[in-house]
């Protein structure tokens, strides 16, 4: 799950770490009364969740509570990457000495956390390691004991600070591992962070993704994810609350399999043969008949999908239970959209039995499925 | 043989009386499984399917002395019973559970490595050595015993290519499945290794998918290694789009880190023969051996 930038911000300022001097707003009047408590020139940036917010012209600066209520009414009318922008964030405008990146996300290697940071900040971590591979320090923190204040004071040495500043910088880093432990961050960072020219630290943007399956221990994040504003287009929304991985693409296919792997192959499969997948839905193992029918309604939801491809692979999963959903679905959602469906496994006979005597035509292969949904995808094209 | 285990593996089921717990310990059973306990704190003294239940790993060490364990224990609790098994020198842990949290299962690993103990999964289907022995909820009949070792990321996906290997009159060695978390226990190159020193497997499927870098890194290894046995890689979210997560934890492609190109070229480049689609990678096995 990811947090808005004010969410980061509050956390980040409520453990100690210095970031900018700033206030929420959700109008152009609010935006101008939070600027004018603020010391000029100010920056105002939207509050989204896609990454690019920069350059789609998210964020914008001004000298005045004037000027800043301006560009807050600019903002706020305004759509980045199809997401209309419900809320601004207006801060002081820092006075940066320097740009430096500090972050910590998994290993999946070494099965643990792993401490980043490079003196030159600013730009996505992967391209600092791209250009400047060599400015890029890396720990990784043995969970037993964690990321201490040595640690911390180790790499801002290698960021090549000295003296005061090694404990001032140390500081920050250190707060902010206890952050991403405490909430459950899956990565969190400061990019930049900055030494401001009397030589302090601060964060002057950051980044919080927290571990969506550590979310029962923060009920108020996922809270605002499931009630409200959330970077989930409806559909994923409604297959988060029942439990349902949903992804939406840009295709005309609508898919549901059981199992990530599987799903993922067929969507795989429909382009290797020429279609393009509407999303991916993966209905889980062992779902009951309901779970199935409520997956056709959401992919149906989607009015870009013209057919649909049931690849179920039974194991846990019984062939009979998804065929039951299937016509339940069709009796209740009323599913006009041409069907391919391609059932084996557990209780296949039963299910293809079920189906058959419903009109509805089984098929064995997941490729022969893959390019028959293809074809009808493709009918009415010229 | 196989890898992991075998015929004389003795486990214990923790949450054996929970729905999933008790409908595969059945099928386990019915596998020829050895499952000398079970564990569900509060029900000590009561049995199912003939398993003796203890309320504690450490009374049901004492009566079974187990050297394996599976775990079906709901996610907020499954890093705690995996400790327990490992507390109670348990050095074989399959964990089952899907969405435990990365912080529990990076807490969970150092001390697994400490103990020198085996952690297959979590979010895996398990490991089967065909005709031998069976920890995990994949369909049984679709394995049978040869000389092909699996391993994968996914479930499902690799029931499909199993039962494909199988109809082709290629049996498996061992089947197992890392999990499809971002932390897991066992990675590819922990499995390349014991593959390649287990005298029943011939060659190896790999089943990875988008996520993380630990294909890239497999694929390294077998050409450092010059790997001593023919390996045939599938990869799955050639399809997938950039920062979103495809059903798994671990399934997400950050940036332009762990996307199915990379890992396809990386095993290319390793001398690999990378599987168009799933039923592809029967006929590529044939070629091979």
């Amino acid at each position: 799950m990811k947090l808005f930038e004010y969410e980061a911000k509050t956390i980040l300022a409520k453990y100690g770490i210095p970031t900018p001097q700033g206030g929420l707003a959700t109008s152009a009047s609010q935006a101008k009364e939070v600027a004018s408590k603020l010391k000029p020139p100010v920056v105002i940036k939207a509050q989204v969740l896609v990454a690019g917010r920069g350059k789609a012209g998210g964020i914008l600066f001004a000298s005045s509570a004037e000027e800043a209520e301006t560009a807050a009414n600019k903002l706020l009318t305004m759509q980045i990457k199809g997401i209309p922008v419900k809320s601004i964030w207006i801060e002081e405008k820092i006075q940066i000495k320097r740009e430096l990146y500090f972050g910590i996300t998994t290993d999946r290697f070494n099965q643990s956390y792993v401490a980043i940071a490079s003196a030159a900040g600013g730009m996505e971590i992967e391209e600092i390691a791209a250009k400047t591979p060599e400015k890029v320090i890396k720990l990784l923190i043995n969970p037993e004991y964690g990321f201490r204040s040595f640690h911390a004071r180790q790499m801002a040495t290698k960021m090549g600070y000295a003296g005061n500043q090694i404990s001032e910088l140390g500081k920050v880093l250190e707060r902010l591992y206890c952050i991403g432990m405490d909430y459950d961050a899956e990565l969190i960072e400061m990019n930049p962070l900055v030494e401001t020219v009397d030589g302090k630290f601060a964060a002057a943007d950051t980044r919080i993704i927290l571990d969506d399956n550590a979310l029962f221990r923060h009920q108020e994040y996922k809270k605002r994810l499931l009630e409200g504003e959330s970077e989930l287009s409806p559909q994923e929304l409604e297959a988060m609350k029942n439990d349902l991985a949903y992804v939406k693409l840009d295709g005309n296919i609508g898919v549901i399999g059981n199992g990530a792997g599987l799903v993922m192959a067929t969507l795989d499969t429909i382009q290797y043969y020429g279609g393009k997948p509407a999303n991916f839905l993966d209905v889980g193992g062992g779902a009951p008949s309901e779970k199935t029918a409520l997956a056709l309604k959401i992919v149906l939801s989607d009015p870009n999908v013209r057919a649909l491809f049931i690849n179920i692979l039974g194991g846990i999963t019984r062939c009979d239970e998804v065929a039951r959903g299937i016509l339940e679905a069709k009796e209740k959602v009323g599913v006009t959209k041409p069907m391919v469906i391609r059932l084996v496994g557990t209780n296949e006979e039963e299910g293809k039995r079920i189906l058959t005597n419903a009109g509805i035509h089984v098929l064995e292969s997941m490729e022969e499925a893959a390019q028959r949904a293809v074809e009808i995808s493709k009918q009415g094209d010229k | 043989m196989g890898i992991v285990i075998d015929k004389n593996t003795r486990a214990l089921v923790q949450g054996i009386t929970g729905t999933q717990g008790s409908f595969h310990t059945k099928l386990m059973l019915e596998y020829g499984t050895k499952i000398v306990a079970g564990i569900t704190p509060g029900k000590g003294g009561t049995e199912i399917h003939g398993v003796p239940i203890y309320d504690t790993v450490e009374e049901a060490q004492q009566k079974s002395s187990a050297d394996a364990s599976i775990i079906f224990v709901p996610a907020a609790f499954a890093a705690d019973a995996a400790l327990e098994a490992l507390e109670n020198g348990i050095k074989k842990v399959v964990i089952i559970t899907e969405h435990i949290p990365i912080k529990d299962a990076v807490g969970l690993m150092a001390i697994a490595k400490q103990a020198k103990a085996t952690i297959v999964g979590p979010n895996t289907p398990g490991i089967v050595t065909p005709g031998e022995c069976k920890l995990g909820i994949m369909p049984a009949h679709i394995f049978k015993s040869g000389g092909v070792g699996m391993v994968s990321r996914s479930g499902t996906l690799t029931y499909e290519i199993a039962a494909g290997l199988t109809r082709n009159n290629h049996g498996q060695s061992t089947c197992l499945g890392l999990g499809g978390d971002p932390i897991t226990g066992l990675n590819f190159i922990d499995t390349l290794k014991m593959f390649a020193s287990d005298h029943q497997t011939k060659a190896v499927v790999l089943i990875g998918e988008i996520g993380g870098n630990l294909e890239e890194l497999a694929a390294k290894y077998i050409a450092d290694q010059k790997y001593p046995k023919p390996v045939v890689a599938f990869i799955a979210g050639r399809s997938a789009p950039s920062g979103k997560r495809m059903g798994h934890a671990g399934a997400i492609v950050t940036g332009k880190t762990g996307t199915a190109e990379s890992k396809i070229e990386a095993f290319r480049k390793a001398g690999v023969s990378v599987a168009e689609k799933p039923n592809d990678v029967s006929d590529l096995l044939t070629k091979l051996i």
